[in-house]
């Protein structure tokens, strides 16, 4: 009927197609829209304005700064690890409801089949940190320049990319559904608290940055708040890189290993 | 050169378990083929194979002429696949499934539309596309699945337990459409199932399976027929039977003839054609007969016989067959 060349490694329509229904199902999910903006929308008003309101202007790393202008960077690093890890490891899902078999005996190439889901899964990430840089300005926090926020959705990006890639590697090697939420949380909350969303880098001991450093989302939410509000920890370029590497390394790992999984 | 799929030697082993054990068969252009079998009897394994699901361990299979390990992708460009599970995005309605689909299997804009509204058309799924998947009723998302899987054209549509978990007459319904594809479309199908009427109803050719083994391949016709001989019950007015006994066992096609409980049991060659020439041979007696049964052994006793104990321990007794139809007929109803 049709005949198909070579089978390509990256297929454009199936990507596109693969992308498509990620942002479909996101969109018709009304709750789960308004459900991924709640909590970081509750860290921001329960969390950033109380603490506004203290005097903590000689910690190093908050001078000069409100504490919701340094929050806010973080929450929308937090959206980002949620929503990355949460689309790279949905792969469960859709392997526990059956949908992934259809997918994967289309004579389609699985790295075509995850680069579309997770550059939808990406999508919509984004959307959601945007929402929130945008919450965050509604409640009065300052962004520094237009160039700066251009740079904050590439950190985004590469943020997003290396969570993605991180979920995958954990849904293709756990396997299943069992223990699955607990296994997550277990990962995910002390990737968020040890980032330095919360509190500066430098004011810690040293015992405890060197932990920090190790934490990939440390320099994701370094890079947003250097971006963003104009002040890091790092120098923007580091960040950059160390994004940038981990983000090429966790994304082929993970598509590496949802090549091999099998399907059954 | 007809052959849509042979296979030969098909083998799986899961650590050490053998799944699937040297299966060899062919399976034509345009034949509804079915493995019967029950539950953990290798079916699906089989089908998985085939599909390029799962790797044989050891044997070979081609489908359409392509090889199964090598030629995955040629393979999957000619097949069709509906899973035993449900494997449909009930968050996407159902056009939404189908596009996807076909956008996967890279049907371009115009082809695609035209093909969607036609499997549409052809399984009477109009007026429901736009209905969420999961809001449609499984009967409904069957047979989205089983549109979805010969959207492409596929040479062999592979369907894995296609009515497990439906009511009578989904059931019923679907195995007219599934009847329909393999006449109006002329597709191949092979279909895996634990439900006998299902594979009578239709499959040109059964193979029992189990353990993994092929262990017997034919028409459904003639599997029937090699259980045993169609037994008539027969009850006369008068007492008279020790005479009649005598009688009927000098007509030829009478092979066995037990009293039982005021009754008589027949088995004979023949079906119900007989039993005109059996009244008349009675009234040329001067008896009379006040009621006559004939029973025709099922699939399910086929299957039995092959793979279980039951009918092949107590083939010699009629009586025994008798029971166990009874019991079973009984226990259907």
């Amino acid at each position: 009927m049709r005949a198909i060349g070579i089978r390509r490694i990256i297929d454009p329509l199936p990507i596109y197609t693969m992308w498509l229904r990620e942002m479909k199902r996101f969109l018709r999910v009304k709750a789960r829209v308004v459900g991924s903006l709640l909590m970081p929308l509750f860290f921001l008003a329960f969390l950033g304005l109380p603490m506004s309101f203290m005097p903590a202007r000689q910690i190093p790393g908050l001078e000069g700064i409100g504490y919701l202008d340094f929050l806010a960077p973080g929450i929308v690093g937090m959206t980002l690890l949620f929503a990355g890890t949460m689309s790279g490891a949905s792969v469960i899902w859709d392997k526990e409801f059956g949908f992934l078999k259809e997918v994967l005996v289309a004579p389609v190439s699985r790295f075509s089949v995850i680069l579309g889901r997770s550059l939808g899964g990406m999508t919509t990430a984004i959307i959601q940190a945007l929402v929130i840089v945008g919450i965050a300005v509604a409640m009065g926090v300052t962004l520094s320049s237009v160039p700066g926020f251009l740079l904050a959705i590439v950190i985004m990006i590469l943020t997003c990319a290396t969570f993605t890639g991180f979920g995958l590697i954990i849904a293709t090697k756990l396997g299943n559904l069992e223990g699955f939420m607990a296994i997550m949380n277990l990962i995910v909350f002390p990737i968020f608290f040890l980032s330095g969303a919360l509190f500066p880098v430098q004011s810690m001991p040293s015992w405890l940055r060197y932990i920090m450093y190790v934490d990939p989302l440390t320099y994701g939410v370094d890079g947003l708040r250097g971006t963003l509000i104009g002040i890091s920890a790092f120098p923007l370029w580091l960040d950059f890189t160390v994004l940038l590497i981990l983000c090429l390394a966790l994304a082929t790992l993970g598509s590496y290993f949802f090549s091999k999984m099998e399907a059954d | 050169m007809n052959s849509v799929i042979e296979t030969e030697n098909l083998t799986k082993e899961f650590d050490g378990l053998v799944a699937v054990d040297h299966i060899t068969l062919n399976v034509g252009k345009g034949e509804v083929f079915g493995f019967l079998g029950p539950n953990g009897a290798g079916k699906t394994t089989a089908v998985k194979m085939l599909c390029t699901i799962l790797n044989p361990t050891s044997g070979a299979a081609k489908v359409c002429g392509h090889d199964i390990v090598r030629q995955r992708d040629e393979v999957r460009e000619c097949i069709g696949i509906v899973f035993q599970d449900k494997a449909i995005d009930t968050f996407l309605t159902g056009k939404e499934n189908l596009d996807f689909h076909a956008r996967m299997y890279h049907l371009d804009r115009k082809t695609r539309e035209a093909r969607v509204t036609e499997v549409l058309d052809l399984l009477d799924l109009k007026g429901k596309e736009n209905m969420r998947i999961s809001e449609c009723s499984g009967g409904t998302q069957r047979r989205f699945e089983v549109a979805r899987g010969f959207l492409n054209h596929p040479k062999v549509l592979f369907l894995d337990e296609p009515t497990l978990g439906l009511d009578v007459q989904a059931r019923r319904n679907l195995w007219d459409y599934i009847k329909m594809l393999n006449e109006k479309e002329g597709i191949t199908i092979i279909l895996t199932t634990h439900y006998m009427e299902e594979a009578d109803y239709l499959c040109h050719r059964v193979a029992i399976i189990d353990h993994g083994r092929i262990v017997a391949m034919d028409t459904p016709e003639k599997l029937k027929r090699t259980v045993g001989l169609n037994l008539i019950s027969l009850q006369i007015a008068q007492d008279s039977s020790g005479s009649l006994v005598d009688a009927l066992k000098q007509l030829g096609w009478i092979k066995k003839v037990e009293p039982r409980d005021g009754s008589l049991e027949l088995s004979i060659d023949g079906g119900e054609e007989k039993i005109p020439e059996l009244i008349d041979f009675a009234d040329s007696r001067g008896l009379v007969i006040s009621s006559v049964k004939l029973y025709k052994p099922s699939l399910e006793d086929t299957f039995l016989h092959y793979t279980g104990k039951t009918i092949r321990e107590q083939e010699g007794s009629v009586m025994e067959i008798w029971k166990a139809w009874m019991r079973r007929s009984g226990g259907r109803r």
